[in-house]
């Protein structure tokens, strides 16, 4: 439903958020490809910024390639930006020694994408569980390191949880490997955690219980999650905010709901076009649209003007020439696009009227 | 299994005329075993499914539910210890005539004209399922060489006409797999299956591996080829919504057995089938109102372990203790509809409503 009186309710305002825990400001990453001074570089990831705040989730959507997953190896440390900061508490992080990596590393930790590679297959279900405790929280002794392994499997709700403990990873289903994984994350209790697509290899049936698990251990942990995914569906249930990358950068950011339901950037507009969607049986897709997505996979080389353009149906020459910033639509959004008078008329008209009311006042 | 006057008039769709109406490609209580030290493993289970010419069939499971054993027995693309225990698999194309050939009793000859020719198959991984050695020229030339008579300049020519088809420009010709994206890939998987113009086309979760945006693309180009050239598809996926976009009709697997076959309209707005309803309430929609997300409790059964009857018995919500001896029949959903039916003798549509609306929260709200 994209009646505004709809979004309206429920999102918090700022103020009623929880502090910001983890912050990136101004990230870039680029590769260089080949070697020597002349190599080409790829700008994976271009100015990036975004906070996460206790409690809440915040959601990375992009497709494959769109540099999401560099933005979480940024953010937990494993590659270092080729310039911006990344802020825990409002502190620089400088990943100097291991001692300093590892303190960084018991505040924040990753959940992966691939349950079926990220554990060891050689090992019971007990080892890498009891590495991170042992390793962060080294104030337990041997009877408490055990406890606290059972405790970690209730957490992710895999009983009995002595049985579990004891198996190999061969023996479980996709589902508990994830699960596995998330207990491994918060073994070193965390108060930030970054799942990069973890669910995306699940079967759909499992997502949701996975999905639910960490929503409740955000809850009870009052954990800053960063969900990544490709699925701006699953962003719209799970995520109190939704950041959209396109080739690197933030092209859109805002609540979740409203974002899905009045997407503001023409590439918004095709991803939620191009998800499977029940209701809408047999509807084309909008012919506009359609063109851009026949572009797909033709990766953007422009690195003067909006990177969407080649792709966007209401691209004209100043978006070719000049790259559009994240501008602010209204308090809680933002969105990085020349047109929005043409891609998203309404929503800019309803922000004229609204400053024309507010303005006399 | 249901007798067999009962199941064509459940499974033969609305045709033009009596010559179409047969179908094409028609699956009876057809069963998959594999044979493992621990004795046989039912991978599936009498099935029956029907195919009629042009039409597009969309079978829907989780992993391990037989969607893909099925599609490749079929076919008699598996091998050992994958055996056929039963049914009949009959083909009826334009070349063969209407009483049709069975495949299971076909020779290995026999097989290699029917395969390709008649029935080709777009696998999911594009980038496994190409020879990364050889151009895109040489891979699509090799399945014209192999199934059809052509002179060097016909073949030329059809090489051209089947990329302009699939969209990629002619140049592509002499591309090797890697120099393409996983679009691109996809669509040269779409045309060595359309190289020869066959009339059954099996899709095995032929954009999974793929973005959102391509996907949609990908499917767009089946759907506009499949309207020209009139091929059937058994499109697997375990995407249901997806398949209530593109297909005519679904058949739900669950356990290696059917459970749940209609129209994308029956099985979306009048669901029979609480294994369906659960899996329908797995995915987040991304327009509409928010709804309550179920998903299904506990994980996909062990084939080594199979509950006695009813195989979603230990994970339904409306279980009661006959479930446990119910022969997994397909009967019709509503009396009004042969199209519609289900296995499931104790729920009928109605019984199981889409989940509640609920208000856009602070946060995320999933439900386990």
């Amino acid at each position: 439903m994209t009646e505004p009186a709809m979004m309206a309710n429920n999102q918090p305002a700022t103020d009623e958020l929880g502090p910001v825990v983890l912050e990136a400001r101004n990230l870039h990453k680029d590769y260089k490809l080949g070697r020597g001074r002349r190599a080409a570089v790829l700008s994976a990831v271009r100015d990036v910024s975004l906070q996460l705040r206790r409690s809440s989730v915040v959601a990375l959507v992009g497709e494959s390639g769109s540099g999401k997953s560099t933005v979480a190896k940024l953010l937990a440390g494993q590659e270092h930006p080729t310039s911006g900061e990344v802020l825990l508490d409002g502190q620089t992080v400088h990943h100097s020694g291991r001692r300093g990596f590892r303190a960084y590393k018991s505040e924040v930790q990753m959940v992966f994408q691939d349950p079926f590679a990220s554990l060891n297959p050689t090992h019971r279900v007990s080892y890498p569980l009891e590495r991170a405790v042992r390793l962060h929280r080294s104030e337990l002794g041997r009877d408490g390191v055990a406890q606290e392994l059972i405790r970690l499997m209730d957490e992710v709700r895999l009983s009995p949880a002595k049985e579990f403990l004891q198996r190999y990873p061969h023996q479980l289903s996709g589902g508990q490997r994830q699960r596995v994984s998330i207990a491994r994350a918060l073994a070193v209790k965390p108060r930030v955690l970054l799942a990069d697509e973890p669910v995306s290899m699940l079967d759909v049936s499992i997502r949701l219980e996975v999905l639910d698990v960490i929503d409740q251990l955000r809850e009870r942990f009052e954990l800053a999650v960063l969900y990544i995914t490709h699925d701006i569906a699953s962003a719209r249930y799970f995520a109190t905010e939704t950041l959209v990358m396109y080739a690197g950068e933030i092209v859109e950011r805002g609540p979740s709901e409203e974002l899905s339901q009045e997407p503001a950037h023409p590439y918004t507009q095709l991803l939620l076009a191009a998800a499977p969607d029940p209701d809408r049986l047999g509807a084309p897709i909008d012919e506009r649209l359609a063109r851009s997505a026949r572009l797909a996979g033709s990766a953007p080389v422009n690195t003067v003007g909006c990177r969407f353009s080649d792709r966007c149906p209401f691209a004209d020459d100043h978006c070719r020439a000049e790259s559009p910033p994240l501008q602010a639509i209204d308090e809680q959004r933002s969105a990085a696009c020349w047109r929005l008078d043409l891609a998203a008329p309404n929503l800019v008209q309803r922000q004229r009227e609204e400053r024309s009311v507010v303005l006399p006042q | 299994m249901s007798t067999s006057e009962e199941t064509a008039s459940g499974v033969v769709p609305a045709a033009q005329d009596a010559a179409s109406s047969l179908p094409v490609l028609e699956i009876r209580n057809f069963s998959i075993s594999f044979a493992t030290e621990s004795g046989d493993v039912k991978a599936v289970r009498n099935v029956d499914l029907s195919l009629a010419p042009g039409e597009i069939i969309g079978l829907a499971g989780e992993s391990g539910s037989g969607k893909s054993t099925l599609a490749l027995g079929a076919c008699r693309l598996l091998r050992p210890p994958a055996i056929i225990t039963g049914g009949s698999v009959v083909y009826r194309g334009r070349r063969v005539g209407t009483e049709g050939v069975e495949i299971l009793d076909m020779s290995p000859h026999q097989l290699r004209a029917l395969r390709w020719r008649e029935i080709a198959i777009v696998f999911q991984s594009a980038m496994n399922a190409l020879n990364p050695v050889l151009r895109v020229q040489d891979q699509l030339g090799d399945v014209i060489d192999a199934h059809l008579d052509m002179s060097r300049d016909e073949k030329r020519e059809r090489l051209n006409t089947l990329l302009d088809m699939v969209g990629i420009p002619r140049t592509r010709l002499r591309s090797f797999p890697h120099e393409l994206s996983g679009g691109m890939r996809q669509r040269v998987m779409i045309a060595m299956a359309l190289a020869t113009d066959p009339e059954v086309v099996i899709m095995d979760e032929p954009t999974t591996a793929l973005d959102v945006v391509v996907q949609r693309e990908i499917l767009a180009e089946i759907a506009t080829l499949q309207k020209e050239l009139k091929f059937a598809v058994l499109f697997i996926t375990h995407d249901l919504s997806l398949l209530l976009e593109i297909a005519d009709r679904i058949a739900m697997l669950y356990g290696g057995q059917m459970v749940e076959t209609g129209s994308g309209e029956q099985i979306h707005h009048r669901t029979a089938h609480p294994y369906t309803r659960g899996l329908l309430n797995s995915f987040p929609s991304v327009r509409g109102p928010r709804r309550a997300l179920a998903g299904i409790p506990g994980s996909p059964p062990d084939p080594r372990d199979m509950p006695p009857g009813c195989p979603f018995g230990p994970r339904c919500r409306f279980a009661k203790p006959e479930c446990k001896s119910v022969d997994m029949q397909l009967l019709p959903a509503e009396a009004e509809d042969p199209q519609h039916l289900t296995a499931c003798p104790f729920v009928k549509p109605g019984d199981i409503e889409p989940a509640p609306v609920v208000a856009a929260a602070t946060t995320g709200e999933v439900q386990g």
